[in-house]
């Protein structure tokens, strides 16, 4: 069984990682990924921060026409991850590869935003930004598990989301910086974060050790093996618990609007909650994730639903006050970091090493198209009903799925320390 | 490659990229310069007093042209759109007003952040009060009497290239100062029967008088014509298919924009009048896409913007849908009739 194998043979070892201090540091391919993800997380969220005003203010134009290829960005986007992952694991040096074109075919469309002035043209610039994301997320995921010991995978995958995150708080403070220093320059917001973008892609080419293979290397992973990671128990209950989960876990735009609106909250503070979650996934990413390496990923997975469980009940409750907010913001943080990277260790540990990116894009996908048919079932549900309502029956299926997570995941198949 | 190799070219990139966007930031800079120097046979403008009880008929819009009184207040006689503007020091991205009241959306230059206020004006372009808006502005009305303002903005940005845009409408009177921070919490009304939704997004307010209004209400992908009563808190759909209404003089019609059937999806939006009378549709002259809240000059002219070389343009059309489209100010951008 593939159990036996993933605990007999050692994961490569990359240059930069120092197997005789094994836990003491993280390996220096995920710092490396880490940077890549930082760097490449403040170019595209410079462009995120400005592209509404760059639309409605510089170009006088509504932004709703964006609306429309948003679903399908959606579903092209978790196709193309799973394109990705099995990609990465065919090539010999699949992951770096794909995972600098992804990186690659972002950092161009950075710079083509200074030619695109209509709806239709900018629209079809992100489409291919959010295809290179798609492509790239799964071989890098792999890359980080194949670096890492097993049993410190869920430190290394939070130290890889904390750097992300870090960027992504960073992008629009550099964006608005340059357009203070410029007076309305879009196009300088676009060509800066051009250049950090292509610096991502160098540090990835130059700092991130191609994952070395063993010359008994197993022969490469045809499509229908990629399908069939599925028969793997432990990935397959994985892949369900994700999805089951998924299935109740409300969008974040969805969660902040009820905050909004069940605490009352003024309608300009709105912007800055996705900060309060982004701030305390952050804080809490590394701290959790190596914690989950030392009392179980599975566990930690399922406390970190209990945690938007707990988010959930105090939005309900009506529980008034500017503390509610902080501890709605910080259940939700903390779920992202309990869950996060610790899905992706837990699903690195229950697959086999040749097929990682295939592996972590099945299970990821699932994830994420289940979230998106929760959000079209919590849309229908809100207009039916109410806003409350919905949120009292999500909580209720998410109480419900959680048990029966535990329940399936209860079984031992992962290797821990 | 060696460890020494590797990170001296990391060190050339770093430095021949950090040039790249250091030029773009310093290019960009300069030309913010020259935008304050007057454009080659652009209008002339010229610094002077602008009051919203002018004595003759005047147009005051958003000046988009470059110069040192780009984004400011401006008028020019209505009959001579041409003439020389004149400047009046007060910046907005978007703007309306009527008997004597104005409303001005602005862009608040913060540390960190952009953030936005809509400022209710007196006939001296003097700041009565201030609200802050959630995001960043696009329509903005004042009721015929001057008591009532409304203004619409987008609300955006909370996910990774996040596409879903919202809007949040405010309704304050000029008299209590009541305001209604939010439409979406007023009763929707829609096809005789009560409803509610998540997804309602509503802007574009018109108003009739100092309590009925009209405005676009959108939910799950349909566009309606709504009626508001500010009194009653309730919006009452009456029509589909129409954003951004515009209500005729003798309110007896409604200038909008359609989701044309055939045209792009990318760019649907033709220009129509509803007479609300008889509930029936005139397409007019213009052929292009039309992404504004129209305007009407008179009982049978309709103006309204469209993106042009220094941002936009103003464009006339008969409202009878006779006739052809025909500019009639150049780098305009949100306009409205005084005296």
């Amino acid at each position: 069984m593939y159990l036996a194998d993933s605990r007999g043979t050692k994961a490569p070892v990359a240059p930069g990682t120092h197997p005789g201090r094994r836990g003491a540091a993280v390996p220096g391919t995920v710092i490396a990924l880490g940077a890549v993800s930082l760097i490449t997380d403040i170019s595209s969220e410079m462009v995120t921060a400005v592209l509404p005003l760059y639309v409605v203010a510089a170009l006088g134009l509504s932004p709703l026409g964006f609306g429309l290829l948003d679903g399908l960005n959606n579903g092209v986007g978790a196709l193309v991850r799973l394109v990705g992952g099995h990609l990465a694991d065919r090539g010999g040096r699949g992951h770096k590869a794909v995972a600098a074109v992804g990186y690659g075919l972002s950092a161009v469309c950075k710079p083509l935003l200074l030619l695109a002035h209509t709806i239709p043209l900018i629209a079809a610039v992100i489409a291919v930004d959010r295809t290179g994301k798609g492509l790239r997320t799964a071989p890098r995921d792999a890359m980080i598990s194949l670096a890492t010991e097993p049993e410190h995978r869920g430190r290394a995958f939070g130290v890889h989301r904390a750097m992300d995150t870090t960027g992504a708080l960073l992008g629009p403070l550099v964006a608005f910086a340059v357009l203070r220093a410029t007076i309305d320059g879009y196009d300088a917001v676009f060509a800066v974060s051009g250049c950090v973008a292509a610096l991502g892609v160098l540090v990835l080419v130059l700092f991130v050790p191609t994952p070395a293979r063993t010359a008994d290397a197993p022969p490469r992973p045809s499509l229908r093996d990629s399908l069939t990671l599925l028969r793997l128990p432990a990935l397959r209950r994985l892949a369900l618990c994700a999805v089951l989960l998924g299935l109740t876990t409300v969008s974040d735009s969805f969660l902040y609007l009820l905050l909004q609106r069940q605490l009352g909250l003024s309608a300009h503070l709105f912007p800055l909650l996705p900060l309060g979650t982004a701030a305390a996934f952050l804080l809490l990413a590394v701290p959790l994730g190596a914690l989950a390496d030392r009392i179980g990923r599975r566990t930690l997975f399922l406390a970190g639903h209990g945690a938007l469980l707990l988010a959930y009940v105090l939005v309900l409750a009506r529980v008034q006050g500017g503390t509610a907010v902080v501890g709605v913001l910080a259940l939700h943080g903390a779920f992202y970091a309990a869950t996060d990277g610790v899905l992706a260790a837990a699903a690195a540990n229950a697959t086999p090493a040749a097929q990682q990116g295939a592996g972590l894009a099945l299970v990821g996908t699932g994830q994420a198209l289940a979230r998106f048919t929760c959000s079209l079932a919590f849309g229908a549900a809100w207009s039916a009903w109410s806003g409350h309502t919905a949120l009292a029956v999500t909580a209720t299926a998410l109480a419900l799925s959680a048990v029966a997570a535990s329940l399936l995941l209860r079984t031992p198949t992962e290797v821990t320390a | 490659m060696t460890r020494t190799t590797r990170l001296l070219t990391l060190l050339i990139a770093v430095l021949l990229l950090g040039g790249i966007g250091t030029g773009a930031v310093l290019y960009s800079a300069d030309r913010s310069g020259k935008r304050g120097v007057e454009q080659q046979g652009g209008p002339p403008v010229r610094v002077g007093s602008v009051s919203l009880q002018s004595a003759g008929r005047q147009l005051v819009f958003r000046n988009m042209a470059w110069g040192p009184h780009r984004d400011e207040l401006a008028t020019v006689p209505a009959d001579q759109p041409d003439s020389e503007r004149t400047a009046s020091g007060v910046k907005c991205l978007r703007f309306h007003a009527a008997a004597g009241t104005g409303v001005c959306l602005q862009a608040v230059h913060g540390a960190l952040e952009d953030s936005y206020r809509a400022v209710i004006l007196d006939d001296r372009l003097h700041e009565l009060r201030t609200f802050p808006a959630a995001g960043i502005p696009t329509r903005a009305r004042v009721s015929p009497s001057g008591h009532l303002a409304a203004w619409t903005v987008f609300v955006s940005g909370d996910s990774y290239a996040g596409t879903d845009f919202s809007t949040r409408t405010a309704i304050v009177d000029t008299r209590t100062w009541t305001l209604h921070d939010n439409l979406e919490a007023y009763a929707v009304i829609k096809d005789g029967h009560p409803f509610q939704s998540h997804d309602t997004n509503i802007w574009g307010v018109t108003f009739a008088d100092d309590s009925r209004f009209y405005a676009t209400l959108a939910t799950g992908g349909h566009t309606y014509l709504v009626q508001g009563d500010v009194t009653a808190r309730t919006l009452t759909t009456l029509h589909q298919n129409v954003e951004c209404p515009s209500l005729s003089p003798d309110g007896t019609r409604i200038a909008y924009k359609k989701r044309a059937p055939g045209a792009p999806a990318e760019a649907p939006w033709r220009l129509y009048v509803l007479d609300l009378g008889t509930m029936t549709e005139t397409a007019t002259a213009e052929q292009r896409n039309i992404d504004d809240q129209a305007l009407w000059a008179d009982g049978s002219t309709l103006v309204y913007a469209i993106p042009g070389d220094f941002g936009a343009d103003l464009w006339t059309t008969p409202a009878d849908g006779t006739g052809s489209p025909r500019r009639m100010v150049t780098s305009a951008l949100a306009p409205a009739y005084l005296g």
